[in-house]
C-alpha cells in the first residue's frame, strides 16, 4: 500500500511512521504533490500553533491540493484542526472540509487537556473493533464543536467532537500513534477503509 | 471523562536504566527499550526518561535510546536532563520523543520557556520544579534539589505557565525518597493557582498514596519510581484500587 505523510515541517512525524512501520507498512514523507496524489492513503499530522501551521501549509501549496484528494485521508489533532472551516487560534482559516468551527477551552478546565480520554458515539468503519470504553490520548487547547459530521465525541467540560468524516476525509483529534492498542486498531482500521 | 495519568519514571545514565530494576521475566532489566514496553503492556499512562548522566559525550546515546522507544513504544513519553537550548529539544522531538521537561535550564533563562513554546506548542513543554519547604515556605531548587534559591516555588510556578509551559512536574524534595506520601498540600496550591496540569513527585509508598494525590493534591498525574521497579506496587492493581475509589483512571 503506498501510504504517504504530508510533510509541511508541522509536528512529531517519526511517532506516526513508526506506528505504521509496528503495522507492517513503510509510511513516507512527502511534500511533493504528484506523490501525494497517488498514494493510496495519505496521513495529515500537525502539532503546535494553528496559523503558522497553516502558514507552512500554505507556503508549500498543499492547502489547495488536501482538499482535492480523492483517497482516504486522516488529519491527526491539529491537522484535523485545519481541516475545519475556521480556529479561533490566531484566527486562523482552515481548509473547510468539515463544516465545522475549532475553539478554546475555557478557563474552567485545565489547558491543555492532557491525557486519556474516551471515545462516545462512534459512528464510523473508522472505530471498527473499538468500544466506547476505550480510551485515546489527547494534548490540545482547542476542540472542534459538536456537529453533524462527529463520528466521535469526548467530554472535557463539554461534549466536542474528537473525531470527523466527510466523504473519503477523517480527523481525530487524539493521537492514534500514542494510544496504545485502541489507537493500533484505529490505524488499522483507516488502512482497511 | 479524562483520567489521572500513572507515571512511571526511568533514570538513564550512559543510555542505561539505573537505579535497578527488579521485574520478573526481563531479559534486560538495564535495558530502557525492554522496560518501557513492559511498562506499557502493564498499564502505564505515560513515561518519563531522565538523562541523569547528561552531558555532551552522552547526547548522541541518549538520541539513539528515543529513537529506539519511539519505534517500539505506543504510549506518551517524556525526556529531561541536561536540556538547555531549542537545538537540544528539536533533535529530541526530531527522534520521536513526545515531550521534553526542562529544569535548571529554565530558572537560569526563563526565556528558553517561550522560546521552547513558540516554536514548538506548550504541549510539549513539561518545567520540571524540584522545591523544598524551609520553615514553613517552599524554595526551588537546582542541579537535582542540590542547590538552594531565594526563587518561591508559586510564584515560579506561575511565571512558568505565563511564559508557556504546558505542565509542571513538581517533586518535593521534603517528600521525595520517604515512601511517606506526595506533597498534597502544596499540589494542591499549585493546582489552585495555575491552570495546566500538575504531575505530582516525590514520596510514592503506598497505593492510598496514590488516590489521596489525585484527592486531596488535586494532582492531574503522579510520578514514581522505586515502587513501580521493585514491583512494590503493581500498575494493574493500582488503576483498580483508584477506580474503586472513583478515581478515574484508564484500565
Amino acid at each position: 500500500m503506498d501510504l504517504k505523510i504530508v510533510n509541511y515541517g508541522a509536528g512529531n512525524i517519526k511517532s506516526i511512521q513508526f506506528a505504521f512501520q509496528r503495522l507492517g507498512y513503510d509510511a513516507i514523507l512527502s511534500n511533493n504533490p504528484d506523490e501525494i496524489i497517488k498514494a493510496d492513503r495519505v496521513i495529515f499530522p500537525g502539532v503546535g500553533e494553528a496559523s503558522s501551521a497553516m502558514k507552512m501549509l500554505k507556503e508549500s501549496g498543499l492547502d489547495t491540493l488536501i482538499p482535492q484528494l480523492k483517497q482516504p485521508v486522516l488529519g491527526i489533532c491539529l491537522g484535523m484542526q485545519l481541516m475545519c472551516n475556521h480556529s479561533e487560534e490566531s484566527d486562523t482559516k482552515g481548509l473547510g472540509i468539515f463544516n465545522v468551527n475549532v475553539k478554546r477551552f475555557s478557563n474552567n478546565v485545565k489547558v491543555p487537556q492532557m491525557g486519556w480520554n474516551t471515545v462516545k458515539n462512534l459512528k464510523s468503519d473508522l472505530f471498527k473493533n473499538i468500544s466506547e470504553d476505550d480510551y485515546m490520548y489527547l494534548v490540545h487547547s482547542y476542540y472542534a464543536e459538536n456537529c453533524e459530521e462527529a463520528i466521535a465525541t469526548s467530554h472535557y467540560e463539554i461534549e466536542y467532537a474528537s473525531a470527523l468524516e466527510n466523504d473519503n476525509f477523517y480527523g481525530v483529534q487524539f493521537h492514534p500513534e500514542k494510544s496504545s492498542k485502541s489507537g493500533v486498531q484505529l490505524l488499522q482500521n483507516f488502512l482497511d477503509l | 471523562m479524562l483520567t489521572k495519568r500513572i507515571v512511571p519514571c526511568l533514570d538513564i545514565k550512559n543510555g542505561r536504566t539505573v537505579k535497578g530494576v527488579n521485574f520478573i521475566d526481563l531479559r534486560d532489566a538495564g535495558d530502557p527499550v525492554v522496560l518501557a514496553k513492559q511498562y506499557t503492556d502493564l498499564g502505564a499512562d505515560e513515561l518519563v526518561f531522565l538523562d541523569i548522566s547528561a552531558t555532551l559525550e552522552n547526547r548522541k546515546t541518549m538520541h539513539d535510546m528515543v529513537l529506539k522507544v519511539a519505534e517500539q513504544v505506543n504510549i506518551p513519553f517524556t525526556v529531561g536532563g541536561g536540556i538547555s537550548s531549542v537545538e537540544d529539544v528539536d533533535e529530541l522531538l526530531h527522534c520521536g520523543a513526545d515531550k521534553v521537561s526542562i529544569n535548571s535550564s529554565a530558572v537560569k533563562r526563563p526565556e528558553l520557556i517561550n522560546e521552547l513554546s513558540e516554536k514548538f506548542g506548550c504541549q510539549c513543554v513539561v518545567v520540571a520544579i524540584d522545591a523544598k519547604q524551609i520553615k514553613g515556605e517552599w524554595f526551588v531548587h537546582l542541579a537535582g534539589g542540590t542547590i538552594p534559591t531565594d526563587i518561591k516555588l508559586f510564584d515560579w510556578a506561575i511565571e512558568v505557565e505565563k511564559r508557556g509551559a504546558g505542565e509542571i512536574l513538581f517533586t518535593s524534595m521534603n517528600h521525595d525518597g520517604t515512601k511517606a506520601g506526595f506533597a498534597n498540600e502544596a499540589l494542591a496550591l499549585l493546582s489552585d493557582l495555575v491552570n495546566i496540569p500538575i504531575i505530582a513527585s516525590g514520596g510514592a509508598g503506598t497505593i492510598q498514596h496514590f488516590a489521596d494525590t489525585f484527592v486531596k493534591g488535586k494532582a492531574d498525574a503522579a510520578l514514581a519510581a522505586s515502587v513501580f521497579h521493585f514491583g512494590e506496587i503493581p500498575i494493574l492493581e493500582l488503576k483498580k484500587e483508584l477506580r474503586k475509589q472513583n478515581v478515574e483512571v484508564r484500565l
